[in-house]
């Protein structure tokens, strides 16, 4: 009996183990083609696209359902069917599979994936359409918005509203503390941070600054933005060892680990903070004194109200690059057009409208609270923009202000920096020169596997 | 057709063929040899006729992607266009080039070894318990087995907030008795014993596995021991062992499957405990703190879909089957020796 239990279990327990790795092992694909996609919109001729976003809240799907209505308005032959909550992984795949139910114009919050569309040809190259159109894209776009927009010279998508990164500060803390001006320098944020620090025991009542990189938007790419560092030379290969910046950065936010009390009693205090984006969040709750953050939290704030005075500025600078102050990190939202998609001159219509009409990026930004993606949408009568939002708008214009470019394998390189900087901020890597060497040559060899 | 469906083995006997066939004094008639291989070929399409419908869900769902796994794990694809071949480059690569495999090797080994250990012992143990109870079974058996039932990443978010090492109930509790306070998933050190107590929390499933067999065990053989002197750990190790070691081992390599594929609540701990949870276009790659959570599973998920390297997720995924089967082989070879006799 045993014996025909054993083989029976022997062979339900092969089938399950079988089973089991199966779905590890799934990794569906199809490849894509360009099909051109000349369709007759320009004749007049009736033609809907689909158009995939990841908007979700009540207030975004309104405003972009809004920015289509009005397009609509101006192009009654092109009908648009707004597909919203899309998140990248749908994306990828429906890019990858085509068909009828695949989206024509496709926008991601991610700019990670951008390298990876334009190179596999995933997007179109919109420079034809640009250059048709009698668009200048240097001159119609922020620099770094376009940079983050395409990969080596293919401008497959555009932006569609950015992010930019600056100091948010807490007045009443500065006032207390006896500081009267927000700081422009790494030596005054650094001065700033430690009066503004108060401490309970063996924690914090009130932090100045939490510089750990899981602290929210305290990333070493936010950091980095304040320093104007590259990531790769002109050969494409890594230049994190050899830029002084990245270095200089990772050893600023080091001191500013230890000086604020060590990195164990500050990952301790970080487990306090409530979600990043709640009412919770450690800088609504008076638990810092100042953050770095997006110009979305301008919002978030005015509707929380905080029992404290705050106010934003342009994130400090390192002090021998105090002439660049007023630059920031940034991001943003991008769009593009499947090369799977049979409807590209009605899709180009759409995407040009959204992205290049400045009235109708103008309406959008005001709607969800994001920095416009067009200099005349930037410098628009219509914006607006309070004395907290306009830091932002000022950081997104300034010429200093960098991103991150596109790659490859996405945000891979981004990834590998920072878990040197998680390893370097806890003490885990203690020889920066020999770190920085290690994932620069770890960033390169998974570029070159990618390819 | 009687002979496809209704003559058994042996019944077609001289003299009496079915009807339709030739008898047997027709020179061109086949012999028995021939209606023997007939038969057998009939009865081999007709098994196979049964068999289909999984045999098709065996092709379509287990062998075109291990076939295409193996495949792609030696060619350059992104998801997107044509693979191309390259060779070992992706098996170099990932052996040879990327040290995060040999992290995520040894934490999943780890979770392997301990965590399948504790939660078989654990369960045996909790279901041994409930079988002795006299009153309130039902109950603990309910309270056992409940916490199986939620969902893996609600789990998982209370437990980052039970544990969080500045607010969580668990460490206030235990500085209230002046015991040291862990950092549980911030903490390199603990994130793996912090995952091993999730597991153990949801042991339900093994538990009720454990208590219908423990019920199973002939009282007689119980009764036997006594009558021999066994005292009640003797009566375990010659009694009860014997009688449900199948269901240890089933316990075991199902348990060791499932770690294999260990995924869900790494990924959710270290996104909830480093502050990422729901942070939408920033990135995160999974492991945190310091890699400690970062598993193979979760690695072909980054290297496939993350970082668009298909060809070294496959390889990954691979080295995941090749595991899988080579511990779940060698699991059923000792088995012999652990079973009890069938004499």
């Amino acid at each position: 009996m045993l014996a025909t239990t054993s083989r029976r279990g022997r062979r339900t327990i092969a089938a399950l183990a079988g089973s089991a790795v199966l779905a590890l092992l799934s990794t569906a694909c199809t490849g894509s083609n360009d099909t051109g996609g000349n369709d007759d919109s320009a004749a007049g001729k009736d033609v809907t696209i689909t158009f995939w976003h990841g908007w979700s809240q009540d207030n975004e799907v309104k405003a972009i359902n809004d920015s289509v209505a009005a397009f609509e308005k101006t192009h009654p032959n092109i009908h648009v069917k707004a597909v919203s909550n899309v998140a990248d992984d749908k994306v990828n795949q429906a890019l990858r599979a085509g068909g009828d139910d695949a989206p024509d114009v496709v926008s991601s919050f991610s700019t990670n994936n951008v390298g990876m569309f334009c190179s596999t040809k995933a997007f179109i190259d919109l420079k034809p359409q640009l250059q048709k159109s009698g668009i200048d894209p240097a001159k119609t776009f922020p620099a770094a918005m376009l940079n983050y927009t395409q990969f080596k010279g293919n401008q497959c998508s555009l932006p569609l509203l950015g992010d930019a990164y600056g100091l948010y500060y807490n007045k009443k803390a500065f006032a207390a503390a006896g500081i009267a001006n927000p700081p422009k320098t790494f030596s005054e944020f650094a001065a700033d941070a430690k009066l503004l620090t108060v401490a309970d025991g063996d924690g914090y009542k009130q932090l100045g600054f939490m510089p750990l990189y899981h602290g929210y938007e305290s990333t070493t790419e936010h950091f980095l933005g304040q320093y104007g560092a590259t990531y790769f030379g002109e050969d494409g290969k890594s230049n994190l060892a050899s830029d002084p910046t990245v270095a200089a950065m990772l050893n600023w936010q080091k001191g500013l680990v230890d000086q604020l009390g060590g990195y164990a009693k500050l990952e301790k205090f970080r487990s306090t903070f409530g979600e990043e984006f709640s009412a919770k969040n450690p800088f609504h709750t008076g638990q810092v004194a100042m953050a770095i953050d997006g110009e979305w939290r301008t919002a978030a704030l005015a509707e929380n109200k905080p029992d404290f005075d705050w106010a934003t500025a342009p994130f400090p600078v390192p002090d021998d690059q105090a002439d660049t102050w007023g630059r920031g990190y940034q991001t943003g939202t991008i769009v593009g057009i499947a090369s799977t998609s049979k409807k590209q001159a009605a899709s180009w219509e759409f995407v040009k409208y959204l992205t290049t009409d400045t009235d109708a990026v103008v309406n959008f930004a005001n709607a969800i609270h994001n920095v416009p993606s067009t200099v005349d949408a930037l410098n628009s009568p219509k914006l607006a923009a309070d004395p907290n939002f306009k830091t932002f708008i000022d950081i997104a214009k300034n010429a200093h202000s960098g991103t991150t470019p596109p790659a490859v394998n996405g945000s891979g390189y981004i990834t590998t920096l920072q878990n040197l900087g998680y390893d370097y901020e806890s003490g885990k890597q203690s020889d920066l020169a020999a770190g920085l060497a290690a994932t620069a040559k770890q960033i390169d060899t998974d570029i070159a596997q990618a390819k | 057709m009687s002979l496809a469906f209704g003559t058994r083995k042996g019944s077609t006997r001289k003299g009496s063929a079915p009807e339709g066939s030739a008898g047997p004094t027709d020179p061109a008639a086949p012999g028995p040899q021939h209606l023997l291989r007939r038969k057998r070929r009939r009865e081999a399409a007709r098994t196979l006729a049964f068999l289909s419908p999984w045999l098709i869900g065996f092709g379509v769902f287990f062998v075109y992607p291990l076939v295409s796994t193996a495949y792609f794990s030696f060619t350059s694809y992104n998801g997107f266009g044509a693979p191309s071949f390259n060779g070992l480059k992706n098996w170099d690569y990932v052996f040879n080039q990327l040290p995060t495999f040999w992290q995520g090797l040894r934490n999943t080994l780890w979770l392997v070894v301990v965590m399948v250990s504790l939660r078989v012992a654990f369960g045996l143990g909790i279901g041994l318990l409930i079988t002795k109870v006299k009153t309130g079974a039902g109950f603990f058996r309910t309270a056992f087995y409940l916490p199986y039932l939620a969902p893996p990443v609600a789990a998982t978010v209370a437990f980052a907030f039970l544990l969080n090492p500045g607010t969580g109930p668990l460490n206030h509790l235990l500085g209230e008795l002046g015991l040291p306070q862990p950092g549980w998933f911030s903490d390199p050190s603990w994130s793996k014993p912090a995952l091993t107590l999730l597991a153990m929390w949801g042991v339900g499933d093994l538990m009720v596995i454990f208590m219908a067999s423990l019920l199973d065990v002939p009282k007689e053989q119980y009764e036997a021991a006594e009558l021999d002197g066994a005292g009640p750990f003797q009566r375990f190790r010659y009694v009860t062992l014997p009688n449900i070691s199948p269901i240890i081992m089933f316990a075991v390599v199902t348990g060791v499957i499932q770690t294999m594929q260990y995924y869900t609540q790494a990924i959710v701990a270290g996104k909830v405990a480093s502050g990422i949870a729901g942070n939408s276009g920033q990135s995160f790659e999974p492991g945190y703190p310091s890699g400690s959570t970062w598993t193979l599973p979760q690695m072909v998920y980054n290297l496939g879909f993350q970082r668009f390297n298909y060809g070294a997720a496959c390889v990954v995924a691979l080295v995941l089957f090749a595991i899988s089967m080579a511990v779940t082989s060698l699991l059923l070879r000792r088995r012999s020796g652990f079973m009890a006799s069938d004499d």
